[in-house]
């Protein structure tokens, strides 16, 4: 621990990079998945192709990503950020789907009839009741890119990894505590508030009840 | 005004018995139509055609005279009321917001949107302070069965389409939303097509019922109509063992009556109005006895005044005999 308490500020500075790291890639990540996901719903061949893809680029091992991405990106931030929303495509896209799918066909029937748009009944009907599984996916996305982002320092991204590859580069078991430990508590707290976002969201949407 | 003309409905290519097959009908203004019989029968998706969640592969549909495949099926669909079966409310929006949602889809300023949803609220029952923040899973089925009719009428369709609305609820809530659909439809008089497979409902509400097998329609008549001279087997089948008792609350006594013969002495006392089922008369001469009845029978008159026409006991026998012989006893036109 005296790593952490000698050096806050650099701990912090680090804390800071590795928020923006993570959370950029997330946000993007949604821009791109949860319309990606919408698409798929809509074009159902694409289901196979979008998912797969998906999955694939989410077995690649980190370090390699981030390796291959280097001669198209160069070193820092950049390779950092395109291989986060890669990783974090998958939880997204698939969750969107699912949301979507879950939604009872009767009450889309009855958006239909009522003359709702395809345009009316995505943003009235179904992304408000698809939105607590989609935030689930946002959740694993940024609890894993949070984890993932840590090897991003070896690739020059900065962020909390750079204080445990120093410390192992080093053999400083300091460090890298002071590194682990404000990793560990970013995604704790994203986690939890992020659960706590998409349990207002259920809490919203929650089934109506039956019979009389 | 609603015209089908020679409707089919073929799902999956051209191969296997079409879901619908050359159904004509036509539904009047201000008239509640019902389409009944077994599953499969066809009677969803004819009446899904109308408003289009169906495209029919033959034959045409005519709304006020336009072919629903010429307009728009948005547009279309807001002037048409749809009430789906276990209520289609939308979870997560408010009853207010259930009700106004086609009023908002139509782009009715918010303060427009938040009146009509109070007046449609106490038009069903509800009461708006008490409902209109709540949310549809706070509501019992029976209530909520009663903001999708409220939610229905919302935007003041001149068409309601309603499938099924009443059958996810107990029996005596059922039997009250019915009854409360009666008294809207009295006071809004729309034109309505009503799906279901409960015969007692379409008796209750229908002014017409058309009973459909196979695609096809078997018969399309008045309910007294329908229970005195059933087309076919199938119907009296359908309508069940107490067809007899029912015709009897469906037969007017206006229909049993006959002209007073020349030289009659005229009504003593008391006419029986001769809108009243044979049933309530029967009561009515039960309790009333010889203030309208004397040896040969009794008298009806309308509501203009005067009688016009006697029930003789011999027409009202024959009437009875026949609405309560045992099946099969019964000629067939």
């Amino acid at each position: 621990m005296s790593y952490l308490l000698a050096r806050p500020d650099r701990v912090w500075t680090l804390t800071l990079e590795h928020v923006q790291l993570s959370a950029v890639a997330v946000v993007v990540a949604i821009l791109i998945g949860v319309p990606l996901g919408i698409l798929v719903t809509r074009t159902r061949w694409l289901e196979g192709p979008v998912i797969n893809t998906a999955g694939v680029l989410y077995t690649v091992p980190s370090l390699a990503l981030f390796a291959m991405l280097i001669p198209f990106t160069g070193l820092g931030a950049r390779p950092a950020i395109v291989a986060l929303i890669l990783y974090s495509l998958l939880a997204i896209i698939r969750n969107t789907v699912a949301g979507i799918d879950a939604v009872d066909p009767r009450l889309l029937d009855a958006a239909r009839g009522m003359g709702m748009t395809g345009r009316q009944r995505l943003m009235l009907v179904e992304l408000p009741l698809g939105l607590p599984v989609i935030l689930a996916g946002v959740r694993v996305a940024t609890v894993s890119a949070i984890g993932i982002a840590t090897v991003a320092a070896y690739v020059g991204a900065g962020g909390l990894g750079v204080l445990i590859f120093d410390g192992i580069r080093t053999i400083d078991g300091d460090r890298i505590v002071a590194g682990a430990i404000p990793i560990s508590i970013l995604a704790l707290l994203s986690d939890w508030s992020l659960a706590r976002l998409g349990g207002a969201a259920r809490r919203d949407v929650a089934p109506s009840a039956g019979g009389a | 005004m609603i015209r089908l003309e020679g409707v089919s409905k073929r799902f999956g290519g051209a191969q296997g018995a079409p879901a619908v097959d050359d159904v004509s009908l036509v539904v009047g203004a201000g008239e509640l139509c019902v389409l009944i019989g077994p599953s499969g029968s066809g009677k969803t998706t004819t009446m899904r055609m109308i408003n289009r969640l169906e495209v029919p592969t033959g034959g045409r549909i005519l709304v006020d005279g336009k072919d629903v495949m010429t307009l728009d099926s948005v547009a279309l669909r807001r002037q048409i009321g749809y009430v789906i079966q276990q209520v289609g409310l939308f979870p997560h929006m408010t009853i207010e917001e259930n009700v106004a949602i086609v009023p908002r889809l139509l782009g009715w300023p918010a303060e427009r949107r938040r009146r009509r949803a109070e007046e449609l609220l106490e038009l069903v029952g509800l009461a708006p302070d008490q409902f209109r923040r709540r949310y549809p899973r706070q509501l019992s089925g029976g209530q909520q069965q009663r903001v999708g009719v409220a939610r229905a009428l919302a935007a003041d369709p001149p068409i309601v389409l309603m499938d099924e609305p009443f059958g996810a609820v107990d029996p005596i809530t059922r039997k009250g939303l019915q009854r409360e659909l009666r008294r809207i439809q009295e006071e809004v008089r729309k034109t309505i097509v009503f799906v279901t497979h409960d015969i007692g409902e379409a008796f209750l509400l229908g002014n017409r019922i058309v009973l459909m097998r196979d695609g096809r329609i078997v018969q399309d008549a008045a309910p007294a109509e329908l229970l005195r001279r059933p087309a076919d087997p199938f119907v009296t089948d359908f309508i069940g063992e107490d067809r007899g008792l029912r015709a009897l609350e469906y037969t007017t006594l206006a229909e049993l009556a006959t002209p007073a013969p020349a030289g009659s002495t005229g009504p003593f006392g008391a006419v029986l109005p001769a809108d009243l089922s044979i049933v309530e008369g029967l009561r009515r001469l039960a309790a009333e006895g010889r203030a309208v009845a004397d040896a040969r029978g009794f008298w009806v008159g309308d509501d203009r005044g005067g009688p016009s026409a006697q029930v003789t006991y011999q027409d009202l026998v024959a009437t009875l005999g026949e609405a309560l012989a045992p099946e099969g006893a019964i000629e067939r036109s």
